[in-house]
């Protein structure tokens, strides 16, 4: 493993699309925080591995993996820390709806989180037959569909036809929520 | 002969009505799944993966055959008519195969594919039926100390060997070995990682993880770059191919497999390579190569028969040694660990049924696909129409649908979360997944094999060592992490599959 790799800048397979402007030039800073992650994660790793007892009979014990892993981890942030610095960044994922010439869409994506939240706090309380119905608008919406009527009934089918899938078809019951007695 | 006949009463088992309705199933499913664009057959396979969660192991492994094939054939469909492959293993088809789209011969491409898949499929599965058996004869007798050697030459080659970034390749394994730890230690009970929360005790459900490093990840990465004006498909009719695309076909078709089966039986990972030489190999070979780079029949052909027979090449080591070496085999893995079922080289021995039923469903779903799948191609080339907020909610809302019916908890939706942001980072800086998938379910069995190894030994390091096989292979990994750089230094640029797409790009 060598830290002197080349800056990678050629075009991403399949696609037509170059890098996106900038891209193969200067430092990548956000790499930097996957570095610092990496870093961090093996610190609690050994640590937590720290915390465990030792069995009788086990001469390699539950803490030898997690410290091995811990550590190579934290080596492995450090080594990430300095080829960023050196100019070292990754080749983006191209894709076949991917179009890289531009800059990443963070408005888009923090608003599919926002609703994929919303679905982990609720669904238990207002049921998956809804959740999941605004779960599947409220994404088509982020991600730029404009017909919210016809997408509320989409997503209300899926979901509705998802819980009964799942109640008569596998005997799993989903949360009913709200509409328990009702569905 | 004794195979045949083990194979035998699987196709037995497997032609009951109830059986066939799921093989039927799984490779509808596996097609629509994996035609879709932007998914490749291992999401296809994560994202079916809960579906199967009430059925009984026999009949949920003769749907994820059917789904296996049919999203690679899928796949295919997608790289001809949009020249956009999905995964590395299509690039090769793609390249030639939507040339003759364009050309007005997508009906023949589509078709040398399909026909090409199935019997690279049959032959492929055909050997598994041969050699699995022999090899885990062999295997039975591996112990444990020759065992985790095994494993960690998988994960060695994987990581190094594919992938244009060994400090990259080695992130995605250690976070995955990290993601692995969470849980109870098997053998003293104590839970490891789990950040004090009692939901974290348990192991992480490898669902959870694999729909969300594939499908959240995938769609939060696209909807960050979602193309504004998706790419112009080619109409096409009904497939079919004339006298002299037959004659220019079957050849390839043949060479293809010969080169596929090896690789996928090997634990270097995936399609990649043998596609890419199944290419040059028919490039080399060709009487039209005026063609070549302008629709050549023979470069749709030969790459798509290698990827078929790779990915029947992977059921080796797969169902011989409990050894996944490509992301979908990975997830098979896991789906067999969900159903209590030990996977490992005692695996024929302890479930034949469940074994040859799988494999006389893969030549039944090989089979189906070709009968379903010619006449439907129209269809599937529709849902390349698909719009793209509706594609991406749709996955968006199937994740999170397959991550809570696993246990009926929200806490499975906020992992989800988790592990599709790590999956939209892992994509934002080029962190290859097969090595963390890979790392997530080999790290906690290698760590079984390696404590097993070392009790026999009382702990000392020449435990991992007192066989002739753990010592052969752990010269086979120095060879393979040392000898491939040196290559490089004194022979300069190597002929990465990606510089040839490079240069076939160039030439036309």
């Amino acid at each position: 493993m060598s830290v002197t790799e080349q800056p990678q800048n050629h075009e991403p397979q399949g696609g037509a699309a170059a890098m996106h402007p900038g891209a193969g030039t200067g430092v990548d800073k956000a790499q930097y925080g996957l570095a610092a992650l990496l870093i961090l994660l093996g610190a609690y790793t050994i640590y937590d591995a720290t915390t465990l007892k030792i069995g009788f009979g086990d001469p390699v014990g539950p803490r030898v993996f997690p410290y091995v892993i811990g550590t190579v981890s934290v080596i492995l942030g450090v080594l990430l820390g300095v080829a960023t610095a050196r100019g070292d960044r990754g080749e983006q994922e191209a894709g076949e709806d991917v179009d890289l010439t531009a800059g990443a869409d963070m408005v888009t994506v923090l608003k599919l989180i926002g609703i994929l939240v919303f679905n982990i706090v609720t669904v238990n309380i207002l049921g998956w037959a809804i959740t999941g119905a605004v779960l599947f608008a409220g994404c088509a919406w982020s991600l730029g569909s404009r017909t919210l009527i016809r997408d509320i009934v989409i997503g209300l089918v899926l979901s509705v036809g998802s819980w009964y899938f799942f109640y008569s078809g596998l005997d799993i019951p989903l949360s009913p929520g709200i509409l328990d007695g009702i569905l | 002969m004794e195979s045949l006949e083990l194979l035998w009463g699987g196709l037995e088992a497997a032609f009951t009505p109830t059986n066939l309705m799921f093989a039927v199933l799984g490779v509808l499913l596996g097609t629509f799944v994996g035609v879709l664009p932007g998914i490749g057959p291992a999401m296809a396979v994560a994202l079916l993966l809960p579906v199967t969660n009430g059925m009984e192991p026999t009949q949920a492994f003769i749907m994820f055959a059917g789904i296996y094939y049919g999203g690679m054939y899928g796949g295919s469909t997608t790289s001809i008519l949009l020249n956009t492959p999905g995964e590395s293993a299509s690039v090769m088809t793609a390249i030639e195969g939507n040339k003759m789209a364009k050309k007005g011969r997508a009906a023949q491409a589509l078709a040398t594919a399909a026909i090409g898949s199935f019997i690279a499929g049959t032959i492929g599965t055909m050997c598994v039926v041969f050699f699995a058996p022999a090899m885990a004869k062999v295997a039975v007798k591996v112990g444990a100390p020759s065992y985790f050697a095994l494993m960690l030459l998988a994960v060695v080659l994987v990581t190094s060997v594919l992938g244009s970034s060994k400090l990259r390749g080695f992130i995605a394994l250690f976070l995955g070995l990290t993601i692995g730890l969470v849980g109870l230690d098997l053998s003293t009970g104590q839970p490891r990682l789990d950040f004090g929360n009692d939901l974290l005790a348990g192991r992480v459900d490898i669902v959870v993880v694999a729909v969300g490093i594939f499908a959240i990840g995938e769609a939060l990465w696209v909807a960050a770059h979602l193309r504004s004006r998706p790419h112009t498909m080619i109409p096409v009719g009904q497939p079919f191919m004339g006298r002299a695309d037959w004659g220019r076909s079957w050849k390839p078709w043949l060479r293809g497999t010969a080169i596929g089966f090896p690789f996928g039986a090997i634990p270097a990972g995936g399609a990649e390579t043998p596609t890419f030489l199944s290419y040059l190999l028919e490039r080399k070979l060709t009487k039209h190569k005026d063609e070549f780079g302008h629709g050549a029949i023979e470069g749709v052909a030969g790459p798509e028969a290698a990827n078929n027979a790779s990915a029947a090449g992977t059921f080796v080591p797969l169902l011989a040694l409990g050894l996944p070496v490509t992301a979908t085999a990975t997830i098979m893995l896991a789906a067999m660990q969900g159903f209590g079922i030990q996977p490992g080289p005692q695996l024929m021995e302890s479930e034949p049924d469940l074994v040859w039923t799988l494999l006389a469903s893969l030549l039944i779903g090989n089979t189906l696909l070709l009968v379903l799948n010619l006449p439907l191609a129209p269809v599937w080339a529709k849902l390349l129409q698909t719009p793209r907020p509706y594609l991406y909610s749709g996955i968006l809302f199937f994740a999170s649908l397959g991550a809570y019916t696993v246990n009926q908890q929200p806490f499975d939706l906020f992992l989800l979360l988790v592990f599709g942001l790590l999956g939209f980072a892992i994509r934002r800086f080029g962190i290859p997944v097969l090595p963390l998938i890979l790392g997530v379910i080999l790290g906690p069995m290698m760590e079984v094999e390696l404590r097993e190894a070392l009790a026999l030994s009382d702990g000392k390091a020449s435990g991992l060592f007192n066989e002739t096989l753990a010592v052969l292979i752990y010269v086979i990994i120095v060879l393979a992490l040392v000898v491939p750089p040196l290559v490089t230094r004194f022979r300069g640029e190597p002929d990465t599959p990606a510089h040839e797409v490079e240069m076939a790009k160039e030439e036309s």
